[in-house]
């Protein structure tokens, strides 16, 4: 039941994006903050819900961008798929593991918007979109991941708290 | 008069006799030496008296002056607060006098301001948020500007809130005019927010600073709106075009408040294009 939590939580960090982390850029690239937290997310050991909260970032994010549907839909549940087999992989050294959803998951997005929009007609030369945006989003991700994934794990005890044994 | 009265009458006499004669100055080295003791010891007690007074209450005025001081730092930060918030509404004033400017010196079309809210969540596009919707009868397609020049247009809406598609974005194009030169041309936007002329006639001559318009062709802008400048002009001969690229007239990055032109219905002439066999 506490999973509700995803709606106030994803609606907020899309508002943030658009408000806030859109302004806070690196050339022409900003940090992903609804993908920040489906990563961290679906790391949890004890996350069960990591799909659900994926389709739900896709639903906030896909309303407020231009970018079509397909994209986030196939990138936020991309990006959980990498993260549940390396949460199970990785899984004595979170911290590495969520460094590497990130960078993995960036990477899978930017390609995903690159191929999509050039398929729609849009040119965008691919050497702009590697140095503008894609590398500098890839390191401000990586600068935010820290904390999200700290927030996410006290977020996760408290959706999930632990069983008491008598 | 009893002898009691008679020796209290004396010792008046006496003491007020040597008082006289003291203030008078009859007994200077006596006086002088007897004052600058009393002085002296009156100094000693009285700077006891006011260290031990201070002992006593220093801890009191202690926190008199600590709560003094955080009634002060608030105060302070309270004031601080007041004038940022006059500053932003300064700052406001000032973007809205130069709309009302703006929509004054151009009659003919009907606006709506509108504040800027956000900016799309993909860094892949340039697109803003504003916070007027289908309640204000904005409308997909309706050009959106400011004191400075074109903004871009309207490209969804919902009840309170419009999507503005930027004409930096990277699949926005313009159909446009050079004052100057005295010919058409199309304007495209880039991914990195850049904006440039393509498909300039290459007979003609176009120099560095030739104001460029809205065309009004396609239907998608209404005429003469001010998008920019030519910065530079690119000229190769084996090619059909000429290129230039553009600087904006609008500063992209500080959009606050925008005017959506409310009376412009754009032409749909997909259905006139030429359909390829």
């Amino acid at each position: 039941m506490r999973n509700i939590i995803a709606f106030p939580l994803l609606g907020l960090a899309v508002i943030l994006q658009s408000s806030l982390v859109s302004e806070i850029h690196l050339l022409q690239g900003y940090a992903d903050l609804p993908m920040l937290i489906i990563a961290a997310w679906a790391l949890q050991e004890r996350v069960e819900s990591a799909w659900h909260w994926a389709a739900v970032a896709c639903l906030f994010t896909g309303f407020t961008s231009s970018l079509p549907w397909i994209v986030y839909v196939i990138g936020y549940i991309g990006i959980v798929y990498i993260a549940r087999i390396l949460q199970r992989r990785v899984w004595q050294a979170p911290l590495l593991a969520m460094f590497s959803v990130i960078f993995t998951g960036t990477l899978f997005m930017h390609l995903l918007s690159f191929g999509v929009l050039t398929l729609l007609g849009t040119a965008l030369p691919i050497s702009d979109v590697a140095t503008l945006i894609t590398l500098p989003a890839l390191l401000l991700n990586m600068l935010f991941s820290i904390p999200v994934y700290t927030l996410m794990r006290d977020l996760s005890y408290w959706v999930y708290p632990a069983e008491v044994m008598e | 008069m009893n002898s009691r009265s008679l020796q209290t009458t004396i010792i008046f006499l006496v003491v007020g006799g040597i008082l006289a004669l003291a203030l008078g100055g009859f007994f200077g080295v006596a006086s002088n030496r007897f004052s600058a003791i009393f002085i002296n010891l009156q100094t000693w007690i009285f700077t006891r008296y006011q260290g031990f007074q201070d002992l006593v209450t220093a801890p009191g005025d202690i926190v008199a002056l600590r709560q003094e001081n955080a009634n002060l730092k608030a105060q302070v930060s309270q004031l601080q607060a007041q004038l940022i918030e006059m500053q932003q509404r300064v700052n406001e004033t000032e973007i809205l006098a130069a709309l009302v400017d703006f929509s004054r010196s151009n009659p003919e079309s009907t606006y709506k301001a509108a504040s800027v809210i956000g900016r799309d969540p993909s860094p892949f596009l340039h697109y803003i948020i504003i916070n007027r919707g289908s309640n204000d009868n904005i409308r997909r397609g309706m050009p959106v500007v400011t004191n400075q020049g074109l903004v871009g247009r309207i490209d969804a809406v919902i009840a309170d809130a419009a999507r503005v598609q930027l004409i930096t974005d990277p699949a926005s194009s313009v159909n446009v005019y050079l004052q100057n030169a005295d010919t058409s041309a199309v304007l495209y936007g880039s991914v990195t927010g850049d904006i440039s002329l393509d498909l300039i006639s290459q007979n003609v001559k176009v120099e560095p600073g030739d104001l460029i318009l809205t065309s009004g062709l396609g239907g998608g802008y209404p005429a003469d709106l001010i998008i920019g400048q030519v910065v530079t002009l690119r000229t190769l001969e084996f090619e059909l075009f000429q290129q230039a690229t553009v600087q904006p007239a609008v500063d992209f990055s500080r959009l606050e408040i925008v005017l959506v032109i409310t009376n412009f219905r754009p032409v749909d002439i997909t259905p006139l294009e030429p359909v390829s066999p």
